[in-house]
């Protein structure tokens, strides 16, 4: 039964992790492009900016959590989610509405956003360095072992509180965007904007302020991802945007401009790719005294070694792109 | 003088191209005043630039003496200044009915802080505008499709979709642009008198764009005539139809 705990950390556990990760970067970034219809380059960055407030925050108060028995750089999410969406809003006012006011074609804005991710990664490197960070500064991450009700099972399935802070947001995320985008006024006048511009502003939809509310939710969970990715590994300048092609491929898997997609992609992306780089040989060894002995069972069985996992995102943009260009979810439109 | 809408002398060109030259134009209070001229004389331009989607080189728009040159399309809406579009525009993701609905102004939900801090309120609000959404599908004569998206619906139940979307707020003036283009006659008559009505009983002022010059002489007067960027003429449909000025600019110099 140890094989089967080793799969449930190894592909259900870190599968989720990075599932939830991309899920809520390519939330943003589909819904960027629903209303605005450009690609968004410079979205893993702002999750790298996110979980750099964080850093500084809880660098200043390293002990705030403790009073709540949340790791500090929780407590100081909130607050670094504000700043982040404020950064984002200021970011669109600076560089992309004056490029949307000349009406230039949507690739120009694609390209000044390339332009946003090397100031930004710079101004990042400028004061955080270059090297990893921890953000559990006066706390220690804490660490859930499971124990499997099973007799065989000796080894506990290992969660740690990171990852299911991670698990509790991203449900959050879900579930609020849900609501918000089907419930509220605003959110269908953004639903509305996505679909016909000029017919929203003949409505008397101020398409302005649904720009900011999109930056704004896009920011907001930009800083969360960064922020828990940061949490689960460790602060680095560059960590989120090694993440920019996963998380464009989970947009567009989920067919671009729909934001359930955006969720559903990343969670296939995430799993595919824990599943990719599994090693099935463990899986297997268990029955390894059924198989006819001219059969050996090689030491690693992995479909690609885990350096390359890279490729397995790019793979699956590849096949999406060839055989159902839309996507699972027909996109384009919230 | 009670012009609802003024154009002072405006101008507007793309490129070297002038296709508004000083033209100024006004449309009375509680008229449906007409709009008429050669493809290329301007209509759609002039159009485009009072309901705020082009702005002007020179000149001044004013609605009821309120400067609104250049203002935005939404700001333009909760002022009372309603468009439809030529080539029918619709929410092709929401039904017929959700379509209306997404119109009303200054709702509470509007706003954040409303949307978050008073679900009552914002659902009350919501109901309201449902109702009237249903009221005003109903007077188009769409209810039997208030529950398909609207990208399905014909070429011309999206036209009356256009009108419908006027009604769920108070309008002060509505810019009609070729709103009969594409309607079968049936539907033309439902659609015509239903402006009537609007106009009637809600005191609609209407400004129409139109090829159609039957409902041009049914709804409009007066009729403003544009060729090469201003106006050749205005004045009842009669003397319109029989202007030899306007006759030669639609149908080209009498060969003789």
């Amino acid at each position: 039964m140890n094989e089967l705990v080793f799969f449930l950390n190894n592909v259900v556990v870190s599968g989720a992790v990075a599932g939830s990760i991309y899920a809520m970067g390519a939330i943003g970034v589909t819904l960027v492009f629903s209303i605005m219809r450009f690609a968004h380059f410079a979205h893993a960055d702002m999750m790298t900016l996110g979980a750099l407030l964080v850093l500084a925050l809880t660098t200043l108060f390293p002990e705030a959590g403790l009073a709540i028995g949340l790791p500090t750089a929780i407590v100081m999410l909130p607050v670094a989610m504000v700043i982040t969406a404020i950064a984002a809003v200021g970011i669109d006012r600076v560089f992309y509405r004056p490029l949307r006011a000349h009406k230039v074609k949507p690739i120009v804005i694609v390209i000044g956003s390339l332009g946003v991710t090397l100031m930004l990664q710079g101004l990042i490197r400028l004061f955080a360095g270059t090297s990893a960070q921890s953000l559990y500064i006066a706390e220690r991450k804490a660490i859930f072992r499971l124990e499997m009700p099973f007799e065989l099972a000796s080894r506990p399935v290992i969660i740690t509180e990171p990852q299911v802070i991670l698990f509790v947001l991203t449900l959050v995320a879900v579930v609020g965007l849900h609501l918000f985008l089907s419930r509220s006024r605003l959110g269908k006048a953004m639903r509305a904007m996505s679909d016909n511009p000029d017919l929203a502003r003949a409505s008397g939809i101020n398409t302005d302020t649904i720009v900011a509310v999109t930056w704004i939710i896009a920011g907001g969970l930009a800083a969360v991802a960064g922020t828990l990715l940061s949490l689960d590994v460790a602060f680095k300048p560059d960590l989120s945007f090694f993440l920019l092609l996963p998380i464009f491929a989970a947009a567009i898997v989920g067919g671009v401009g729909h934001p359930y997609g955006a969720i559903a992609g990343g969670f296939v992306i995430g799993f595919a790719e824990t599943l990719a780089v599994f090693n099935w040989s463990v899986l297997l060894r268990p029955l390894r005294d059924s198989f006819p002995t001219w059969l050996e069972l090689p030491n690693n069985l992995a479909l690609v070694g885990t350096e390359y996992k890279i490729v397995v995102p790019f793979f699956i943009l590849v096949a999406i792109l060839v055989w159902r260009p839309t996507g699972i979810f027909k996109g384009k439109v919230i | 003088m009670s012009a609802i809408i003024e154009v002072q002398h405006a101008r507007k060109a793309f490129g070297g191209l002038t296709v508004i030259d000083d033209c100024s134009i006004q449309v009375e209070r509680g008229s449906i005043t007409g709009m008429i001229g050669p493809n290329g004389a301007g209509k759609s331009t002039l159009f485009n630039i009072i309901a705020g989607t082009l702005p002007l080189d020179s000149g001044r728009v004013l609605l009821d003496g309120e400067d609104i040159t250049s203002l935005p399309a939404d700001v333009l809406f909760h002022k009372g200044l309603l468009r439809t579009f030529q080539i029918a525009h619709e929410f092709s993701h929401m039904t017929a009915l959700e379509n209306l609905m997404m119109v009303p102004p200054r709702q509470e939900g509007e706003s954040l802080f409303s949307a978050w801090f008073k679900p009552g309120e914002v659902r009350r609000q919501e109901d309201e505008v449902r109702r009237r959404a249903l009221e005003v599908i109903d007077f188009i004569g769409l209810a039997h499709v208030r529950n398909e998206l609207a990208g399905n619906l014909s070429g011309g139940q999206k036209k009356l979709l256009e009108l419908g979307r006027t009604m769920m707020t108070e309008a002060r003036v509505v810019l009609l642009d070729e709103i009969a283009a594409g309607v079968n006659r049936t539907l033309l008559g439902d659609l015509m008198t239903n402006i009537e009505r609007l106009n009637r009983e809600l005191g609609y002022t209407f400004l129409v764009i139109e090829h159609d010059m039957d409902m041009i002489a049914r709804l409009c007067d007066p009729v403003i005539v544009l060729a090469q960027g201003s106006v050749m003429m205005e004045g009842s449909i009669k003397d319109v139809q029989n202007n030899p000025e306007v006759i030669e600019a639609y149908f080209g110099a009498p060969t003789e």
